[in-house]
């Protein structure tokens, strides 16, 4: 938030606030280990507002959930922004002393008034206003989104759109209080804060910052590209133009997790060259030239991960890996060395004291300490910083430390992938319990509540086409189409369809969404794709 | 939550009688038709679902009372509408005997064939009733706490209210299942002997007040007691209590005053009053005469503990074997609300006090206060590890005082008159007056009134002594969890302080008289099998220790000699010391103290 990219709160916090707003986020389903900390929040007697198009399984535990229509959630975030300041509920000392823009704005939302709202995103007027209400009025909020929310074209806006909520009430920044994006792998946060993006060094330190950089280059001994790089989907527009024509993939299958897959695959099929490095024979392995075994992370290597809180863990070695299976770092060091740099032999403590050199938010953290501790929390800038548990507390000092944060007039913007009567069905993809994105990880196992892909219909919407549960039907979107069994779901709405994308070699869903990509995430709007569903053998509209 | 309801659909009968204790179903989510908004809104989260919960029991009473069982499909429609996974509603629905998971008959006679019952017949009439008519069925049941007038049949009876038939014919019970107008009925025996009788305290009132007249029970000085506790204020109220030496009448003997005064200051808030009328100890039925024939005696005696400890609202737990008694409080309740006795600003004293009849289900262990807890909060009645004690962490997690029927009735005498003058009553260490249940061969079984210190022997000549003249054998004390105490036990003295140094326990005052005609063996093993059939089964020693009590004396029936007494003596010490709760504790002392006697395994 406000420029380094983590959750500002702590798991704890979830279990001692008071009001819970789980914007765009089944985590009961997609993670199950936060909802823990979540259910203890409720026990404690948390309120809960769940915003999703579906009573998601996460939904069925809250106090008000709100069905709104995929793709609206600035309209409604907007309309709560509008309604708490029209009754003057808005944390006015905080804003004035903490933040900037606001004036603009409170002009921005201020056309967004309940029954527009209403009109706009399904959700109703009252319980719009509900949810206004009792976020500016709760003494501890925490607003927290997942994939709802980033999948989408404007995903910067939508999450922008939470920001403003937060700053409006003063919902950051203090114990309780703040914004949770949970992260769906045990380190994708980790990786992140550790430079694996194309515009920041280690440490979200800025590749452009010429201070930034001529640090790094002093410290690597080599002169370093000057620009931010491509992130995935700029990638893909570049292997388009031709620009691109060697990849070196690690730990991803973009073959079968990318929107629009058939575009992919021929992507990476047109590549010069491709190398791939991962613990399994992935899709995407398949297509390479050259795959070099990694070994897992868990268990098989040393190291740390990084969890949604911002917590730095050790994870340690328990068994080698199999057959000619290597640590990551091992391959890094003997690839530098196959191009002709003697990077020397490092153990993974080595690696890790050297980013601690670099990255002042990481400088405090020594193997020992986080061994001492049970990890620590970045920003963590000596060996006496006991860490954060949540940040920016700064805005809240007086006076104020730092740069205020700024609100940010955001629009809204429908989905790309427009409904149609020719596709008159609302798509959106999200992710089952017991299965793990492209099932990479997760299909090796056995479980008995899988049941394989299907298509999710309102029994409503199934009595209309006439197709029955467990009848195979044909889904068409503007870009391919699939088949898969249906499945009669009283938690969707009709018009509104609902897949997953964990058996993409049953039924590739991939087929259906749209590449429509959000300019500054690079993420994909895997979440609103227009659908028909057509019985098979009947004739394509 | 996670709810997975099940496919099974419940009929428009089973939807109305679930919807009659509960209302209608306000959502798609709860129950009712998908309507427009259940698109875009629902209100059916973790916080409602805790918040209903308590409504489990009272629903699926719902169900049994008008259906006749609890199907699959009417369960589902239960936990749809309260947000309850139907495994944890099974497992709550089958804990207790007088629902049924599985379909029966819409008619069925509980018939009691508990010890006083057996000594009365049962077992002939359970032969002659020979199943019941077509359609009908006849079970048998652990005390029905009707022992002054054995046998007890209790009816149940689909669509119907239930009610006991005592004593019962054969024929009657035949006519009730069968539809058939009722033959000529044997008359019942007084069930307080001594009544009607001013002059008698906790009893004052019985077989004197018209117990459905909220008129005639303030005509008796009803409601004096109310009026002068606020006026002493509730800590005045506390302190009469603690100086009175009351304690409890349920069996654990607690003073009441400390109980009052441990809740008083806790500073969590809603407190609870419970009065705890799960009269279930075989033997026991002195807290059913207060409340069929006093019950705005437990009702006035209920505000004032409520009024004394900062509780608003109140819970009284019958045990469901007593439809009469649920009948003539809920009228009482109805009246004493409409009347401004209960509700808003009691009687323009300015506190508040309400409270609402949960009932029971068939269930001994519900007795046990943590076991009626986890009843009226709507799950399985498994009593609880203690501490925390209920004063501090009871009925949702809050303060909690659980007071006997009889303990409570007693309070309004110790406000009248002061604690001082109730002390005074008895002896040093046993204050006040206690009701005895006789029963079994004796020749006036019913409540007797006693001030403490009456001897045993005294007692029994009060109810005129052992039957036809036959010789006392044996007498069981306290009731199944008590002890039995042979003929030379007459002269002790009926105190808490007399029975316990004699190795007995007055319990729940139960006086179960046994001639030389008894057959111990069969006395007994049907301890043994009401300890085994009521074990909640939540601990091992208890679950597994009443199993091998009961097989090991079946042995002993069947003629083994071949160390079944000391098997049995392993057993009670295992119970004693592992179990949980109260009911392992004694599940072994009646067959202890019978074998000490030479009652039974005397070749052992």
């Amino acid at each position: 938030m406000f420029g380094a990219g983590g959750g500002t709160s702590s798991y704890q916090e979830i279990e001692e606030t008071d009001l819970i707003v789980l914007w765009g986020s089944n985590a009961r389903n997609a993670h199950p280990i936060f909802f823990h900390h979540l259910l203890k929040g409720l026990r404690n007697g948390a309120k809960m507002y769940v915003v999703d198009p579906r009573r998601s399984e996460s939904a069925a535990w809250a106090d008000v959930w709100l069905g709104i229509d995929v793709g609206s959630d600035i309209a409604l975030a907007n309309a709560v922004a509008r309604e708490i300041i029209v009754n003057d509920l808005h944390n006015k000392e905080f804003i004035q002393r903490a933040t900037t823009g606001f004036a603009v704005f409170a002009q921005s939302v201020e056309s967004w008034t309940l029954e527009r709202a209403e009109a706009v995103t399904g959700v109703p007027a009252e319980a719009i206003a509900e949810l206004a209400h009792d976020l500016a009025r709760a003494d501890r909020a925490q607003i927290c989104w997942t994939l709802g929310i980033t999948e989408h074209h404007n995903a910067t806006d939508n999450v922008l759109a939470l920001i403003n909520l937060s700053l409006l009430t003063g919902h950051v920044g203090r114990w309780g209080s703040g914004l949770v994006p949970i992260r769906g792998q045990n380190n994708v946060q980790g990786g992140g804060d550790m430079g694996a993006l194309p515009n920041k060094f280690p440490g979200f330190q800025d590749v452009e910052d010429p201070d930034v950089m001529a640090k790094f280059e002093d410290a690597y001994g080599h002169r370093l590209p000057p620009k931010s790089g491509w992130h995935l989907t700029l990638m893909f527009e570049a292997m388009e133009r031709g620009d691109l024509t060697a990849l070196y993939v690690i730990g991803e299958n973009p073959a079968q997790s990318e929107a629009d897959a058939g575009r992919t695959l021929g992507l990476l099929e047109g590549l010069e060259h491709m190398v791939v490095q991962d613990i399994f024979l992935t899709k995407t392995a398949q297509l390479a030239d050259v795959v070099l075994p990694a070994a897992a992370s868990w268990a098989e290597s040393e190291g740390t991960v990084t969890s949604s809180e911002r917590r730095v863990q050790r994870v340690r070695k328990a068994i080698d890996p199999p057959g000619e299976a290597k640590d990551d770092l091992d391959i890094l060091i003997l690839m530098a060395r196959r191009l002709g740099h003697d990077w020397p032999d490092m153990t993974p403590e080595e690696a890790w004291d050297e980013l601690r050199s670099l990255s002042p938010m990481h400088a405090g953290m020594s193997y020992a300490r986080l061994e001492e501790l049970g990890g620590l929390q970045w920003p963590c800038y000596d060996e006496d910083h006991p860490g954060e548990t949540f940040l920016h507390g700064r805005l809240w000092k007086d006076p104020v430390e730092g740069r205020p944060a700024p609100f940010h007039a955001v629009e809204n913007v429908p989905p790309r992938d427009e409904l149609s009567d020719e596709f008159p069905i609302r798509l959106t993809t999200g992710r089952r319990l017991d299965s793990y994105n492209t099932g990479v990880q997760s299909g090796g196992y056995r479980s008995p509540i899988r049941h394989g892909e299907t298509i999710d219909i309102s029994p409503e919407d199934g009595e209309s086409l006439g197709v029955s549960e467990g009848e195979t039907v044909r889904v068409v979107s503007r870009r391919g189409h699939v088949e898969a069994p249906v499945r009669y779901q009283r938690n969707l709405r009709p018009g509104l369809a609902f897949m997953t994308l964990h058996f993409p070699d049953d039924v590739d869903t991939n087929q259906l969404t749209i590449e429509a990509w959000d300019p500054k995430s690079g993420t994909s709007e895997f979440k609103a794709t227009a659908i028909r569903i057509e019985k098979l053998g009947a004739a394509a509209g | 939550m996670d709810l997975r309801l099940m496919d099974a659909t419940a009929t428009d009968a089973e939807r109305s009688a679930v919807d009659g204790v509960l209302g209608p179903p306000e959502s798609g989510w709860t129950g009712a038709e998908r309507a427009p908004l259940d698109d875009r809104i629902a209100r059916a989260g973790h916080h409602r679902a805790m918040a209903l919960r308590h409504l489990l029991l009272p629903a699926l009473h719902g169900l049994q009372s008008n259906i006749g069982w609890i199907s699959k499909g009417g369960l589902n429609y239960v936990c749809e509408r309260l947000g309850v996974p139907p495994a944890e509603a099974y497992g709550v629905a089958s804990f207790y005997a007088l629902l049924a998971t599985e379909e029966r008959a819409t008619r069925v006679a509980h018939v009691c064939d508990d010890i006083a019952c057996k000594l009365a017949g049962a077992d002939a009439l359970v032969a002659e009733l020979d199943g019941g008519p077509d359609g009908t069925d006849v079970v048998t049941s652990p005390c029905l706490g009707q022992c002054e007038r054995a046998t007890a049949v209790l009816l149940q009876l689909a669509g119907e209210d239930d009610f006991v038939l005592a004593p019962a014919t054969a024929e009657a019970v035949t006519a009730a299942l069968a539809d058939e107008p009722a033959p000529p009925m044997p008359p019942a025996p007084p069930a307080a002997p001594q009544s009607p009788d001013p002059q008698l305290r906790v009893l004052r009132r019985v077989g004197r007040v018209d117990p459905d007249s909220l008129d005639h029970y303030r005509a008796l000085g009803g409601y004096e007691a109310l009026r002068t506790a606020v006026a002493m204020g509730p800590a005045g109220v506390i302190r009469e209590v603690k100086d009175s030496g009351l304690v409890g009448r349920g069996g654990a003997a607690f003073p009441t005053g400390i109980k009052w005064e441990g809740a008083a200051r806790q500073p969590a808030r809603p407190h609870y009053l419970i009065c705890n009328a799960d009269e279930s100890e075989p033997g026991t039925f002195k807290d059913r005469v207060l409340l069929e024939e006093d019950p705005y005696g437990t009702i006035e005696a209920m505000t004032i503990a409520g009024y004394a400890v900062g509780a608003e609202h109140g819970y009284l737990y019958v045990r469901g074997e007593y439809p009469l008694a649920i009948q003539r409080l809920q009228s009482a309740i109805d009246q004493a609300r409409a009347r401004g006795f209960l509700g808003h600003d009691v009687m323009g004293e300015g506190f508040d006090f309400d409270l609402e009849i949960r009932k029971g289900a068939g269930a001994y262990i519900c007795g046990e206060e943590t076991a009626l807890f986890n009843s009226i909060e709507g799950y399985r009645g498994e009593p609880r590890n203690k501490p925390p004690y209920p004063t501090e962490v009871g009925l949702f997690g809050k303060p909690t005082v659980v007071n006997n029927v009889e303990t409570l009735v007693n309070v309004l005498d110790i406000v009248r008159q002061g604690g001082p003058a109730f002390a005074a009553i008895g002896t040093d260490r046993s204050t006040g007056a206690k009701l005895f249940c006789l029963s079994g061969h004796v020749t006036t079984p019913g409540v007797y009134e006693v001030d403490f210190g009456v001897t045993l022997g005294e007692l029994i000549d009060m109810a005129g002594g052992v039957r036809d003249g036959a010789t006392l054998r044996a007498v069981l004390l306290g009731g199944a969890a008590g002890y039995f105490v042979g003929p030379d036990a007459v002269d002790m003295p009926l105190t808490f302080e007399g029975t316990r140094d004699a190795g007995a326990t007055l319990g729940s005052g139960v006086v179960m008289v046994f001639d030389e005609t008894t057959d111990f063996t069969v006395i007994t093993r049907r301890i043994a099998a009401f300890f085994r059939d009521e074990s909640c089964g939540q601990c091992v020693p208890c679950r597994v220790g009443t199993v091998r009590q009961e097989e090991a004396l079946a042995r002993i029936a069947n003629g083994s000699h071949n160390g079944e007494v000391a098997l049995l003596g392993e057993i009670a010490r295992v119970m004693q010391d592992a179990s949980i709760c109260g009911l392992g504790h004694t599940a072994a002392g009646a067959v202890q103290s019978a074998i000490a006697l030479g009652l039974v395994g005397g070749d052992g």
